[in-house]
């Protein structure tokens, strides 16, 4: 066929999908709402939130996972739409890293050296590990649906940028049935559960996010 | 044109083609062929395939930037989102060929002589029948108004379909067109 003629069918197609960060946005909030059900439901929030909200980690926790979530979520958009540059996006990932690193510092400082263990170790890590993929499952097939409607021209990106929303969704969730509020513990086991889900995105995204 | 004019103008018929002009839109559709055409020529010489089938690669890219110009923000400029798009296209079509190529090196012995021959004539084949492989009414609806140049309107009176019923049948024609370019030669 010439192409000439294939344009005029292509211009008599009128049929226009919807901007990619809204699907995006309306995928994280559906994906959230969805699963933060389940997990009231599987784990629910910890008995003692009234007092362990009158601490320092605790709080803390949230601060650095809505910090990844933001992030996140504006690495996905970017990385959605053809040409745009996710350098800069990707960079805003270093404010949670920033503050989850000064934590750590904080702690540090003031723990003797023998207390470090029983803060790494914690009480469920396990449970952490688990947990916080399981929880990210529904928000991670949300996004990449919303993200197969967009055009991503790094697949795997957008896949492991998903993984890393998804995750940091769950991990919100998960720090609330976590008792464990040592940010040494909170860097170590949630980023080894965060880039489980980051790899998990980066497969799927290499086998459903191409177009 | 100078670039920054040519990209000036782009986008205002970008703007319009997403308001509903489609004559603005079949204009930077026009105007980005020779382009893409060149892209992929280049693309190909650099392989040392051939040129020939470069119009597969312009078709299909085309198709992509149809498909997913709603991942174009307005008032950005047209050029980089097209080049990515045109980039993204081409190395998913030349993947293909590595592959296609690595079944021909196995087949080699008896298919020597004719092996260039036979690749073109399967290129052509391709060409013509992708649209063609487009079954029932979305074939027919594509068909009628890129070869024909019919309307929607020409096109639901000859089919006896409404409006509404062809617009359908076109997009996801399209879509399944878009489906066939990235099976067909894998």
């Amino acid at each position: 066929m010439k192409t000439d003629d294939f344009i005029r069918a292509l211009a008599a197609d009128r049929t226009l999908g919807a901007e990619p960060g809204r699907g995006l946005v309306l995928a994280v909030a559906a994906g959230f709402a969805a699963t933060a059900i389940m997990f009231m439901l599987v784990f629910g929030i910890r008995g003692d939130v009234a007092a362990a909200l009158q601490t320092v980690w605790f709080p803390f926790k949230f601060v650095v996972m809505i910090a990844l979530v933001a992030a996140a979520v504006h690495l996905a958009i970017v990385l959605a739409r053809p040409g745009a540059d996710p350098a800069a996006a990707a960079r805003l990932l270093a404010v949670p890293a920033v503050l989850i690193g000064a934590a750590v510092v904080i702690e540090l400082t003031s723990v003797p050296a023998s207390g470090w263990r029983p803060l790494l170790v914690g009480n469920n890590a396990t449970v952490c590990l688990i947990a916080i993929p399981l929880i990210a499952v529904v928000p991670l097939v949300a996004i990449l649906v919303a993200l197969r409607r967009a055009a991503p021209t790094a697949p795997v990106l957008a896949g492991s940028a998903a993984g890393l929303l998804a995750a940091a969704l769950a991990a919100t969730l998960y720090a609330a049935h976590c008792v464990d509020d040592s940010p040494l513990f909170v860097l170590t086991w949630y980023s080894l559960a965060i880039a489980v889900v980051v790899a998990a995105g980066a497969l799927l995204g290499s086998r459903v996010l191409r177009w | 044109m100078a670039p920054v004019a040519r990209e000036q103008t782009w986008v205002e018929w970008m703007t319009a083609a997403l308001d509903g002009d489609e004559t603005a839109y079949r204009r930077l559709l026009t105007a980005l062929s020779p382009v893409l055409r060149g892209n992929a020529r280049r693309a190909l010489s650099r392989m040392g395939a051939s040129a020939d089938d470069a119009e597969d690669i312009v078709q299909e890219t085309l198709l992509a930037i149809h498909l997913h110009r709603h991942t174009w923000r307005r008032a950005e400029p047209v050029g980089p989102w097209v080049a990515a798009i045109a980039r993204y296209k081409l190395v998913d079509v030349l993947r293909r060929r590595g592959r296609r190529a690595e079944i021909a090196i196995d087949d080699l012995a008896d298919t020597l002589p004719d092996a260039a021959d036979q690749e073109e004539e399967v290129g052509r084949r391709q060409a013509v029948g992708l649209v063609d492989a487009l079954e029932g009414r979305q074939g027919d609806v594509v068909r009628a108004i890129s070869l024909q140049g019919e309307s929607i309107k020409e096109t639901a009176t000859k089919l006896g379909m409404s409006e509404g019923a062809v617009r359908v049948a076109l997009h996801r024609g399209l879509k399944a067109l878009a489906q066939l370019y990235r099976a067909g030669e894998s």
